[in-house]
């Protein structure tokens, strides 16, 4: 199949802001290893990590192949300049405190388990074949963390005001998944995947009724809006890449 | 105050469909949900399962070792139960 | 690894467990057990002294596992690539396992993972002294699979048929874990030792600062060892630690030549005479400085593990009183 000649710059696009997503936050979550409350979570949050680089590694991969400029997993990853990064603002922000870590890894894994359901029909059979491997890790990531918001919502008095306060931290972030995009459109369009504002309704449905039970108060939506998948990150972006890509900026070239 | 640490429970593995359980160790989880949860990120990282039990460690009833001798030794003289007790013709030794 | 702390003089207040009643009786049938390589088990009759020799033993591996994850950890954000970053990760994501693993078995001798914990925490308890150096550069992951990971697999194959139960089961699964742990370090080197002259370099770097504390891992001199011999007797250690060392160097010495890199040890050479490789002597002075505190990165270690535990307090908690909420509402229901 020669893929790398049909692929528009929304399709490419598309792909890369799915890898970036899983890059990033599996990024951040490594940085829990060794550092987690218990053993049993550290084990759980590296497996999550794991399952996010993997998915990073396949995205990246086809969407290098989609480029047709023979770049990598490894040179999308490491050598783009920030503005390249298409992950949601929501992945890259720091992890804080564990309850802001499994209120963001629920609330994006229910988008993640939305978004790979829909790709089981994707005219791209690789990105087809991709969410279906990767459907399955993202219902165990939304299934876990969604256990652990339940806890801390309806745990102590401190745990819930700390869940509810990394709630009404991230929610705003979660607009960002919906925003409108011209390019989504187009995808949509050419029977690739889902435009991403589509998938709200569907979002909230599975994800209220957990913070119900969590006993949080969903937040109301504001005019806050960020606009990573654009290409336009927070501050903490560059930090972040600062720290990833030191080994390939300090030895371009090399191979490890 | 009241107790701080989580329990403990009992991992129990099936390692492929027409195998047993098998106990392979254990975790601390507050509940059960969070305890078969752990158990797989803990034991099932090498596709080593396909099916978990867990069992809170103090529900488990377990023999006293000190009752060993009452409880298995009787066994010890009926040889008669195995099948290698009985020696037949060569023709028919298979059976 | 990491069970050299054994031969180290411990603190007072081992807990008490279940069954420690010397009898002269169970004490006939225990010994007999353990001189036909039979197996001990968590109810079993023990003497006071196996059972706290064993607490010490497993929890010191278990510690040994959990701060291990540290130096290792410190570069996985880092990592060179996305293969290498996953591999790492999964490799000190197992370190964390084999800590799981290894208290799970000590508190089968009636002592709580907490408590374990906390005479970490406190400084009570001893840990390798090979995590208490810094991790420099990314070939540090790389000589800390081949040379750390593969002196534990060393010390730890014996352990799989260790005399205690649980410990020996716990081991047999630690080290179907670890062999990847020490290829997948190899094949780092391997890979940069192909690359740059720098990377080279980097590697060779790495080799000079992590060879003499690899071999320390071993623990003191036979002759220096306070409690060897009767762990031999229990069947607790098997092989002993200047054995087990020069098994670990002639081993060594070939991969090595393979990678083509120098061990820093101007002595090192083939004693045709013992069929073994020579070595320097090891400066004893700095292992012990290291394992009394001195090292680098003792402080650091020790506050990281206790940041982590101290922050995550009020995540355990909240998952208990969750717990106990859930089990009110039920019984209300029932
Ligand atoms: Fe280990
Ligand atoms: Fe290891």
């Amino acid at each position: 199949m020669t893929q790398q000649n049909i692929a528009t710059p929304e399709h490419i696009e598309y792909v890369l802001r799915m890898g970036d997503n899983a890059l990033i936050l599996g990024q951040r979550l490594s940085e829990w290893c060794g550092h987690a409350p218990v053993l049993e979570e550290d084990m759980a949050l590296a497996n999550t990590a794991l399952d996010l680089i993997g998915q990073a590694r396949l995205l990246l991969t086809h969407a290098g192949k989609l480029e047709g400029q023979g770049r990598d997993e490894d040179q999308l990853a490491f050598l783009r300049v920030e503005r390249d990064y298409r992950n949601v603002t929501l992945t890259e922000l720091p992890n804080e405190d564990f309850g802001r870590t499994v209120v963001r890894n629920f609330l994006f894994a229910a988008f993640q388990v939305l978004l790979y359901q829909r790709l089981a029909t994707s005219s791209d059979a690789e990105l087809a074949a991709i969410a279906a491997k990767s459907l399955k890790e993202a219902r165990y990531h939304l299934s876990h963390a969604g256990e652990w918001v339940i806890r801390l919502g309806d745990g102590t008095e401190l745990s819930h005001a700390r869940a509810q306060a990394a709630l009404d931290y991230l929610w705003p972030y979660t607009a960002e998944f919906f925003a409108a995009n011209p390019a989504d459109d187009a995808v949509a369009a050419a029977g690739i995947g889902p435009a991403w504002a589509s998938l709200e309704p569907e979002w909230e449905a599975l994800v209220v009724p957990v913070l119900n039970e969590a006993t949080l108060t969903v937040p109301a939506r504001t005019p806050f809006r960020t606009y990573g998948k654009f290409g336009r990150h927070s501050e903490h972006m560059g930090h972040l890449l600062a720290t990833m890509q030191y080994m390939q900026r300090t030895y371009p070239g090399a191979q490890w | 105050m009241e107790r701080k640490e989580w329990p403990l429970w009992e991992v129990f593995v099936r390692s492929k469909n027409g195998l047993d359980h098998k106990h392979c160790g254990s975790v601390h989880a507050p509940d059960a949900r969070l305890a078969l949860q752990v158990a797989r990120d803990v034991y099932t990282r090498r596709q080593e399962g396909v099916s978990i039990w867990v069992v809170r460690a103090s529900d488990i009833v377990a023999s006293d070792p000190d009752a060993k001798p009452e409880l298995f030794d009787p066994a010890e003289d009926k040889i008669y139960r195995h099948p290698t007790f009985y020696t037949l013709p060569d023709e028919v030794n298979h059976m | 690894m990491y069970t050299q702390a054994l031969d180290i003089p411990q603190p007072k207040g081992e807990p008490k467990g279940p069954r420690v009643v010397e009898n002269a009786d169970y004490q006939a049938e225990f010994d007999a057990k353990i001189d036909a390589g039979g197996f001990i088990e968590a109810k079993d009759w023990m003497p006071e002294a196996y059972r706290k020799t064993l607490v010490r033993q497993i929890s010191q591996h278990a510690h040994s596992e959990i701060v291990g994850m540290l130096p290792e950890g410190n570069w996985i954000t880092r990592a060179p690539s996305l293969k290498r970053k996953a591999i790492l990760l999964a490799k000190v994501q197992d370190e964390g396992g084999h800590g799981l693993y290894l208290y799970a078995a000590a508190e089968t001798l009636g002592v709580s993972r907490d408590e374990l914990y906390e005479a970490l925490l406190d400084g009570r308890a001893k840990y390798s002294s090979i995590f208490n150096y810094p991790t420099l550069t990314w070939a540090d992951i790389g000589v800390i699979g081949w040379l750390v990971d593969g002196a534990a697999i060393m010390n730890q194959i014996p352990l799989c048929k260790c005399s205690y139960g649980p410990y020996s089961r716990a081991m047999v699964r630690i080290c179907k874990e670890e062999s990847f742990h020490q290829r997948q370090g190899y094949d780092l080197l391997l890979q940069m030792m192909k690359g740059t002259p720098e990377q080279r370099e980097m590697v060779q770097d790495a080799v000079n600062r992590w060879w003499w504390p690899s071999i320390m891992m071993f623990g003191p001199h036979d002759k220096d060892s306070q409690h060897s011999e009767t762990s031999m007797r229990w069947g607790i250690k098997r092989i002993s630690n200047d054995d087990l060392r020069q098994k670990f160097v002639d081993a060594t010495v070939k991969q090595a030549e393979v990678l083509g890199i120098t061990l820093p040890d101007p002595d090192l050479k083939w004693n045709e005479a013992r069929g073994h490789y020579d070595f320097g002597a090891i400066d004893w002075e700095e292992f012990w400085s290291t394992v009394n505190g001195h090292g680098q990165c003792n402080v650091d270690r020790i506050a990281a593990r206790r940041k982590a535990w101290e922050e995550g307090a009020w995540v355990r908690e909240a998952a208990l009183e969750h717990a106990r909420k859930q089990a009110a509402r039920e019984k209300v229901a029932a």
